[in-house]
Order: C-alpha cells, then sequence, then structure tokens
C-alpha cells in the first residue's frame, strides 16, 4: 500500500539517509527509531508531502503521493509535535475544526471527548489545558477519522500512563482493522502487535 | 470538496470571533493613519480634497499589510497551517478560500469605513462613491498580493519590516490605479480605464496569487 | 535515462569544476574592465564634444547609462538563476543568483544617484517623479527586498528557494510597475521632460557608452565569480561542520 522507495533526504546542506526503501501493507505498524538529529521528524514530513525530499518517490496504492496528493492526504492523518489546537476555542470547537471535513455527529465528539478523559472539560478553551490534556485532544482526532494510514510523530510525549494505555488500545483497533501505522516515538512501545523497527542510524549512506 | 471549503471559511470566522481585538486593531490604525494626514499636511479644505484619494488608500494599504502578518503566523505556530496543508483539497484552492476570510474580516471593514473617511475630507458624494468602489475591487488585489509576501516570511523573527520592504514595490500599480480613480473623478475624467484595469487585475490575481502562495507556503514549511 | 550526451557547460554547474574556472577568470575579466573602463572615460570625459546644450553636466551619461542598463539586466539575469535553482535544484544557480543581488544593486544605486546629480544641472532639481527613475527607485526596492529575505530565513535551502520565488514574481512584476509609473505620470503631469540622449550623439560619445558598458559587464562578471567563489567556500565549511556534528 505504501511504498518508499530509494528515499534520499537532505537538510541543510547534510545527507540525513539515502537508499531507504520500505513497504507497508494493510495491518502493518512501523517505529521509527533514531538518535536526536537522525531524521525521524524529517522522515514523517517527507512522507505526509510536507518537505521534499532530494531524492526517491513515495506510492500509495501503486500512485505516485506528489502526484495523487489529494487521494492520498485523504486517507492520511498526521499528528505532529504540535497539537493543532486553536487556544481560544474549546475542546469540542477545535475536534470539529480538526474535523470539519468529515460530518461527525455532535454525540461521536462527545464519546470521543469522554473515551480522551475530557469530557469533563470539554467546555473549556484549550489554553487552561494541561500538556497531557492538549495532547489527548489531539490524539482524540484518531477515534473520529477514517484515515487509513496514521503518520504520528512522538504521540506518547506529555502523556501520563492511563493515557498510553488509552493510546495504545486505539493504536491496536487501527491494526486490528487494516489500518497503518508509522510513529516515532523514544520509548519502547508496548503495543502487543508486532511492530517493525527502521533504525534510522543505520540508513547512513 | 465544496463542504471542507466552506467548513475551513466558518473555522477563520469561528475564530475571528473569538479575537475581534485583532480586527479592531487594524481599523484604529487605518482610521488613525488616516487622520494624521490632515494634522501632518494641513486642514486646508481643498488641499485636503487633492490628497484624500492617496491618504485613504495608502491608509488602506497599509493596513492591509498590517493584517497580514496574522494570516498565517498563529497557524504556523499551533501546527493548524500544517494540518491544512494536508487536506485533502488542492492547497491553491484552500487558500484562495483562506484568503477570501481574511478580506471579508479584515478588509471589507476598511471598505464600510471609507465613506465616513471620504465626508472627513470634504469628498462630493458621487467621488465617495468612487473612492468606495476601488477599494472595494483594489484591496482583495492587496490581500491577493500581500499572501505572498506573508506566506514567504511567515514564522520569521523580524518579519514586519520585511514583509514591507517585499510588498510595497508589487502594491505600486494597485495603489496608482486605485488613488488615481478618484483623482480622475474628481477632474471630471471618465473613470472606465481605471476599473477594467482593476477588474483585469483582481481577476489575473484572483487565478493566479492562491498558486504562488500555495508555493511560497510549500517553501517555507519545508 | 542516462546522461550520456552531456553539455559541456553543465561541467560548471558543479562548484569542484567552477572554482578553478573562477580562479582563472576573474583577473581576465578584472583587467578588461580596468582598460575599458580607462579608454571609456577618456572618450566620454576628453574626447567627446561639449553638448551645445547641456554643457558639461551631460557627460555624467557615461555613467550612468550603463549603471542603469545593468541594474535592469542584473535583475533579469538573477531572475532567470532563480528560476533554474528553484526547478531544477542547481545550487550554482542560486549561488549566481545570489552573488549577482549586490552588484544589482550597486548599479541601481549609482544609476540613481548619478540621475540626480544628473537631474539638477539639466532640471534644476535632484530628483523628478519620473517613470524611470521611480521604477529604478523600485527596482532597488527589488533587490533589497531580495536580499533581505535571503539573510532573513535562517535555513540556508529554504532561503534560497524562498528568495528565488520572491525574485521571479518580482521579475513580472517590473514591466507592470514600469507601465503604471508611466501612466501614473501622463495622467498627473504633461511630462515634458526628455531624456534625448539619441538626439545629438557624435561617434566619440556613441563609443565611450558602449565601451564603459561594456567594462561595466566585465567588472559584474568578476565580481560576481569572486563572490560566487566566497560563497562555495562558505558553505562547504557549514556542510563539513555539520557532517563532523553529526558523526560525533
Amino acid at each position: 500500500m505504501l511504498k518508499i522507495e530509494g528515499l534520499a533526504v537532505e537538510r541543510e546542506e547534510r545527507l540525513l539517509f539515502s537508499g531507504l526503501s520500505v513497504s507497508l501493507s494493510a495491518g502493518e505498524g512501523l517505529h521509527i527509531v533514531g538518535e536526536n538529529g537522525a531524521g525521524k521528524t524529517t522522515l514523517l514530513r517527507v512522507l505526509c508531502g510536507l518537505t521534499l525530499q532530494a531524492s526517491g518517490s513515495i506510492s500509495w496504492c501503486g500512485q505516485d503521493v506528489s502526484v495523487f496528493r489529494e487521494e492520498y492526504c485523504s486517507d492520511l492523518l498526521y499528528l505532529g509535535h504540535k497539537n493543532a489546537n486553536k487556544t481560544e476555542l474549546n475542546c469540542r470547537e477545535n475536534l470539529r475544526l480538526a474535523l470539519g471535513v468529515l460530518s461527525v455527529s455532535d454525540e461521536a465528539i462527545s464519546d470521543a471527548l469522554h473515551d480522551a478523559g475530557l469530557g469533563l472539560i470539554s467546555h473549556l478553551p484549550t489554553r487552561f489545558l494541561s500538556q497531557g490534556q492538549q495532547r489527548r485532544l489531539s490524539l482524540a482526532r484518531l477515534l473520529l477519522t477514517k484515515s487509513k494510514l496514521w503518520i504520528l510523530d512522538e504521540p506518547y510525549v506529555a502523556l501520563d500512563y492511563k493515557a498510553i494505555d488509552w493510546l495504545d488500545s486505539h493504536l491496536e483497533r487501527h491494526l486490528k482493522s487494516g489500518g497503518m501505522l508509522i510513529l516515532t516515538s523514544h520509548q519502547t512501545l508496548t503495543l502487543s502487535s508486532k511492530i517493525r523497527v527502521l533504525n534510522l542510524g543505520e540508513q547512513h549512506a | 470538496m465544496h463542504k471542507m471549503l466552506w467548513a475551513l471559511f466558518s473555522r477563520d470566522m469561528t475564530l475571528f470571533m473569538h479575537r475581534k481585538q485583532d480586527v479592531v486593531t487594524v481599523l484604529g490604525f487605518f482610521l488613525i493613519a488616516v487622520a494624521l494626514f490632515p494634522l501632518g499636511i494641513s486642514s486646508d479644505p481643498e488641499l485636503l480634497r487633492t490628497i484624500a484619494p492617496g491618504a485613504i488608500w495608502i491608509a488602506a494599504l497599509f493596513s492591509t499589510v498590517l493584517a497580514l502578518d496574522r494570516l498565517f503566523s498563529e497557524d504556523l505556530d499551533d501546527g493548524t497551517l500544517e494540518q491544512q496543508m494536508l487536506m485533502p483539497v488542492p492547497i491553491s484552492l484552500m487558500l484562495l478560500v483562506r484568503l477570501i476570510a481574511h478580506w471579508v474580516i479584515t478588509s471589507l471593514p476598511i471598505v464600510l469605513l471609507a465613506p465616513i473617511m471620504g465626508l472627513q475630507f470634504g469628498l462630493a458624494f458621487n467621488e465617495i462613491v468612487i473612492l468606495t468602489l476601488s477599494l472595494l475591487v483594489g484591496t482583495p488585489i492587496l490581500v491577493l498580493l500581500g499572501a505572498i509576501g506573508a506566506a514567504l516570511t511567515v514564522g520569521l523573527k523580524s518579519s514586519g519590516g520585511l514583509v514591507t520592504l517585499l510588498l510595497l514595490p508589487l502594491y505600486v500599480p494597485v495603489l496608482i490605479l486605485g488613488s488615481s480613480a478618484v483623482s480622475s473623478v474628481m477632474n471630471g475624467a471618465d473613470v472606465t480605464a481605471h476599473f477594467s484595469l482593476m477588474g483585469a487585475a483582481l481577476i489575473i490575481s484572483l487565478v493566479l496569487s492562491p498558486f504562488a502562495v500555495a508555493t511560497a507556503l510549500k517553501i517555507t514549511l519545508d | 535515462m542516462s546522461m550520456t550526451r552531456r553539455i559541456p557547460w553543465m561541467k560548471y554547474a558543479s562548484a569542484s569544476n567552477f572554482y578553478p574556472l573562477a580562479d582563472r577568470l576573474v583577473p581576465i575579466f578584472m583587467g578588461l574592465a580596468l582598460v575599458l573602463a580607462v579608454i571609456g572615460l577618456y572618450l566620454g570625459f576628453v574626447v567627446a564634444p561639449i553638448d551645445y546644450q547641456q554643457g558639461n553636466s551631460y557627460r555624467i551619461m557615461f555613467i550612468h547609462v550603463p549603471a542603469a542598463w545593468m541594474s535592469m539586466f542584473i535583475y533579469l539575469l538573477l531572475a532567470m538563476y532563480a528560476i533554474i535553482s528553484l526547478v531544477w535544484r542547481v545550487k550554482m544557480a542560486d549561488i549566481m543568483a545570489y552573488s549577482l543581488a549586490p552588484t544589482g544593486a550597486m548599479f541601481t544605486f549609482i544609476a540613481l544617484l548619478t540621475g540626480a546629480l544628473w537631474g539638477r544641472p539639466t532640471w534644476g532639481t535632484y530628483w523628478i517623479w519620473d517613470a524611470r527613475l521611480t521604477s529604478e527607485l523600485l527596482l532597488l526596492f527589488l533587490y533589497l527586498g531580495y536580499m533581505g529575505l535571503y539573510s532573513a530565513i535562517p535555513d540556508r535551502q529554504r532561503a534560497s528557494r524562498a528568495a528565488a520565488f520572491l525574485a521571479i514574481v518580482g521579475a513580472v512584476n517590473v514591466p507592470i510597475i514600469y507601465f503604471s509609473v508611466i501612466w501614473w505620470n501622463t495622467l498627473h503631469q504633461g511630462s515634458s521632460f526628455s531624456f534625448s540622449e539619441g538626439a545629438s550623439m557624435t561617434d566619440a560619445m556613441l563609443y565611450a557608452l558602449l565601451l564603459m558598458a561594456l567594462a561595466c559587464w566585465a567588472y559584474t562578471i568578476a565580481v560576481v565569480l569572486r563572490r560566487a567563489q566566497a560563497l562555495i567556500l562558505e558553505r562547504k565549511k557549514v556542510a563539513l561542520w555539520a557532517s563532523q556534528i553529526s558523526k560525533k
């Protein structure tokens, strides 16, 4: 489904990695590891089409993602370092705006907020939320999306143990239902599904 | 697809309802800038009438630049800009919608206030009509062109001064067309040429500018 | 698709081939610029006859006109390099574009300055809002904007692409600015000023102008090549430093 061939990425005149070839099919997960500065975030951004690669190609369902960008984006959900929440808006509004593109019912949003442990504070502007709560709000999108490919950059940051379990359960559910997952994380994953590990440090040219 | 674009438009409107002070700042800037011209030059009614088109247009131009500062910067900081770039619609279309919303929020009030400014400068009724119409056609061009500069400088520390330097050369033709339309009508000349040119410029920038802004944003986010 | 039939000049698109070539070319063009300028100035300031209307003051034209030409040629060249660097991602094109900018800005400034000095005895004022002077002033802003944007963006790759894009947008705008200013000028004042430089040109004047223009070209080539060399070294140093950091 997702096929990466001969990918090379440069930052600031420096080759981060080259000759990276990976493919990912339904129900598979990929855990990208590497030292600080190895280019994990950059790789994820390249996979989303936000950053341009120096060479190599990325295809989704056999189609080059730079050509069929809109089709790819409708199957893609990306969560970066930043939570992409508007601090003036409350949790409900934020989630609705983030998913304004999908027709999601109010009940579904309420359910998702409850599930994320934000049910009681869903009326508060998000600037009153803690880091962990903001992250959970951001991750609550995973409960409502129909995207097949999830690309998550350090999703566990700022989460407590309970929230980590909560996130794990949803990642499992996604993989079991044939979804695909690419994530970076510095901690070892506690998922029960088997997830391949890609070490960027070993990818040097 | 139009559903997504509508959602995007209403997003910008919702956000505007939560931070009206931004628009109030821009409008206040516009009013003060216009008021400074008589104070700085002279209160002679004849002279004021002569400088009115230029004064109001220049104030509108700088207000546009001021407002453009907010177009992308906060969305870049909190990560929503990335999410918008990943929406399953063409980026240029997404940007066009956002620019229209931006114009409605920040420029339309200026256009609506312009008649009052015209009265302050002693313009006649038909001159005020032309002034308002010239701003109605001209300010969208300013926003569309200005977004290119805003996209190129978003996230930079000293973006305010830089964006002014980048944009002023691009704004000169619009300023000339807009303010000379008003001066021409004051001299009893025909203004159809001005409005045909401005209309053409508006159509061209509506078509081309979203692509240019998309390219600039891709470079900035890279 | 292999590049078997390489175009010879593409060889110099790589920094390592460019550098020694520039080393050889810089002194040649610098010398050429000097010789041409000396002859051109001699022709212009000694041989060329006094103008019956303007007296000796017209002689500033031998600096003003080539500088004005250069300011526009260099911007066009810069925009062309910008397109090459943006579309085909040739790094040397970006280095060339960036190296051209300060020289272009300098010629624009010289053209404005000499234009003002020429205007004083001719029109009785240093500055008129004439279409050419106004466009030249805006051209200076375009140069400053290009350099300003380039140096304001910390990430070099991003800086080069953003500035290149700006240069292209500016190049599209230059004719629009020029014609809008002409239009504005005819609206406001029946511009009775005319430069009339082609009117009573003697051979000596023509040759002086030509030689000065060539001298400016030679100077530009020499200075831009030298600046490009310096940029190559600077970037190589940054790249080396970055790779050392990453190996640690």
